[in-house]
């Protein structure tokens, strides 16, 4: 059992690319963290170097208070899964299960005795005698896991190990990892690219983009106080919406209407100029569905295509974005590996909601929860600085700089 | 029923290729065996029928007992089986750095190992003589262990390039993660998942030493270490336009058996190594 602290770590590879650029990210003993963004991110990067199997260009790796820089693999005293398992074809079940204990030379009744520990906890008893070529996936993804558990390793290390199975098995295995982790309490580091792992496993979740560490806090924090348009858009599904908005005294002025703003977000926000409002799609509801319409304002907006869910209604509603701040949003569309074709709100409404394709609706906003950011630099204007975890100060000239480079 | 009829006719067609292809490869082989039991009287005649009229076995019974034979078979054996198990284990050792390091030169490498293999080995026998005999390797073991193993290198070497790719980085790290050394990972999961590759490599390493002539009659002199195929050659019997044709079809046929067991032991490997390359699993 060992904390991982991560000290301004940078890997550069031969052409001079860093693809970690100056992280630090420190993992409490015990803690489960999670290491999420698009793909070519640098977090399976930051993993290997966790592990030892890619060199740290600079930095420090401190495990304990042990610095592992210059340590191999094997000295490290880490357990992996790797994203396609990486079982051992040749060795059955229990060799595979067995194989980190046989290497350190452990007598054959302990070995027995660890390896059945640990398959009856991941249920893989009637396996044992079976090669890994004739499991289904979730079994091999069982039998990496109890490759990892079987030692006394201080941490454990996740590569993306639920992204080879299918939706059902994935959300089954991502509460098995869960439950596992805290009975052994033992200190975990995550790669995923899926915001939805990353939110519901973590303690703590660093974002990261190109190589930058964006945000690292708890999955609440993320949620409700992005540090910048990245954050914003890459937690939550659907995504926050993004909207130009510029703020006038108290109300911001959106493409659909004017919204009030509490006077501590206007203050923070007066006199930007064009700013980029943020706003999930449940903090928008059908105002005839809802009666108490509290802190929000009303807008009427023709709605174009209609989702409904049963418990939910997705609606989406088109909208003209002036260019300066179309060009961010296609910038922030390419950072999230998506492709989206269209400037679109998307709201999220009641489930009893009526509203239907092609009809102007009548849409409540709830305006204490929206979120300004500086389109230039992406920097979240109303963010809550003391319920936002780490907001390194590099991530906001990291992102001023991406989209002019990038254009 | 049109069917039917076309599928009994494709199975019809089917085995008559099949039993052509047999014929053509086996009759041969069964010609041999036929002569191996015939004696010098039928072997002799103007006109020999396929079957022996009447079997005998003298000839076995001969070839054995002829201590020059039995020299060249132990020759042999010898010369291939070292020639195999080093050429194996360099083989391994370069195909592994060739698949998993990046190095300067590694194209170089094997675009000289395939020279080498394409290099007729007839050119290299005048030199290869006169050398020897300066080293002292003349009529030596090692004298035709060294030519063999670098005429199967090569090939040994990019057959199990090929295996080695194949295998994922995964396997390697996943490994060393689990504490292994690098040379316990490569020995503990490289090396059994080459397996077929390995075998592969082997069996022609050994086929090559074993059936090999030019260099066999041109580097040695006594039966200390000519081999079976060069030891054929001075079967010639007392007359020379009568050789002992039945003897020689013994000894053929004393030197196919090993073989074909060989083959019929390691066929599904041999198969597996032969087509993995092809096919990914």
């Amino acid at each position: 059992m060992a904390s991982i602290d991560m000290k301004n770590i940078v890997k550069q590879y031969g052409d001079g690319f860093p693809a970690v650029n100056d992280v630090s990210i420190d993992v409490q003993d015990g803690e489960f963290m999670i290491l999420v963004g698009p793909s070519g991110c640098g977090k399976s990067t930051l993993l290997r170097m966790i592990v030892g199997l890619e060199d740290i260009t600079s930095g420090d790796m401190m495990i304990g208070d042990k610095r592992v820089n210059d340590l191999a693999p094997r000295d490290r005293n880490l357990a992996m899964v790797f994203q396609n398992y990486a079982l051992y074809p040749h060795l059955t079940v229990y060799e595979n299960i067995a194989f980190p204990l046989r290497l350190a030379k452990a007598p054959d009744d302990e070995v027995d005795e660890k390896v059945r520990a640990a398959s009856k906890t991941l249920e893989l008893d009637e396996h044992l005698e079976r090669k890994p070529g004739n499991l289904s996936g979730g079994q091999r993804q069982r039998v990496a896991m109890g490759r990892a558990i079987v030692r006394q390793a201080d941490a454990f290390l996740f590569d993306e190990p639920l992204s080879n199975l299918d939706a059902k098995l994935r959300g089954q295995m991502r509460t098995e990892i869960s439950r596992l982790q805290k009975r052994l309490g033992i200190t975990t580091v995550y790669v995923t690219h899926d915001q939805t792992e990353a939110m519901t496993l973590g303690d703590r979740v660093a974002v990261l983009k190109r190589g930058v560490l964006q945000q690292l806090a708890t999955p609440r924090e993320l949620y409700e106080n992005p540090g910048n348009l990245f954050v914003a858009g890459f937690i939550g599904s659907p995504p926050m919406n993004f909207l130009p908005a510029t703020v006038e005294g108290t109300s911001a002025k959106l493409p659909f209407g004017t919204v009030q703003l509490p006077p501590e977000k206007a203050e923070k926000a007066a006199g930007k100029g064009l700013l980029m409002a943020g706003i999930r799609p449940e903090h928008f509801e059908d105002a005839s569905v809802k009666t108490d319409h509290g802190s929000g304002s009303t807008f009427r907006a023709p709605v174009d295509v209609v989702e409904w869910l049963g418990n939910e209604t997705y609606a989406y509603i088109p909208f003209e974005a002036p260019p300066e701040v179309e060009e961010q949003l296609r910038q922030l569309e390419r950072d999230l590996d998506g492709e989206s074709l269209h400037t679109q709100l998307v709201v999220s409404l009641d489930g009893a909601s009526r509203i239907s394709e092609g009809e102007e609706a009548e849409i409540w906003v709830d305006g204490s929860k929206i979120h300004l950011f500086d389109p230039s630099t992406g920097e979240n204007l109303t963010v809550d600085r003391e319920h936002a975890g780490r907001i390194p100060g590099g991530a906001m000239e990291e992102a001023a700089a991406q989209p002019s480079a990038a254009g | 029923m049109a069917a039917r009829a076309g599928e009994a006719r494709t199975k019809v067609g089917t085995w008559i290729g099949f039993v052509l292809i047999l014929v053509w490869c086996l009759l041969p082989v069964v010609w041999i065996l036929s002569l191996s039991f015939k004696g010098p009287d039928e072997t002799a005649a103007g006109s020999p029928q396929f079957l022996p009229k009447n079997w005998t076995i003298q000839n076995y019974k001969d070839i054995l007992d002829n201590p020059d034979f039995l020299d060249a078979l132990r020759n042999s054996f010898g010369i291939a089986a070292i020639s195999t198990v080093l050429s194996v284990i360099f083989a391994t050792l370069a195909a592994y750095a060739i698949a998993r390091l990046e190095f300067k030169g590694k194209r170089l490498v094997l675009s000289l190992a395939l020279a080498i293999a394409m290099f007729p080995v007839v050119s290299l026998v005048g030199p290869l003589f006169d050398m020897w005999r300066t080293f002292g390797l003349f009529n030596t073991w090692p004298g035709l262990i060294i030519p063999y193993m670098s005429f199967t290198l090569p090939l040994a070497i990019w057959t199990l390039s090929a295996f080695f790719r194949e295998i994922p980085w995964e396997m390697e790290q996943a490994a060393q993660v689990d504490g292994a050394t690098s040379w316990q990972a490569f020995r503990k999961v490289i090396v059994p998942l080459a397996a077929p590759g390995v075998f592969t490599a082997a069996i022609l390493t050994f086929f090559f030493a074993w059936n090999e002539f030019v260099l066999a009659i041109s580097l040695t002199s006594t039966t200390s270490s000519r081999t079976v195929p060069a030891q054929m050659s001075y079967f010639v019997g007392p007359d020379p336009f009568n050789p002992p044709y039945g003897q020689l079809a013994t000894a053929s046929v004393v030197v196919t058996v090993p073989i074909i067991i060989i083959v019929l032991l390691f066929q599904r490997k041999i198969v597996a190594g032969l087509t993995s390359g092809a096919v990914k699993g």
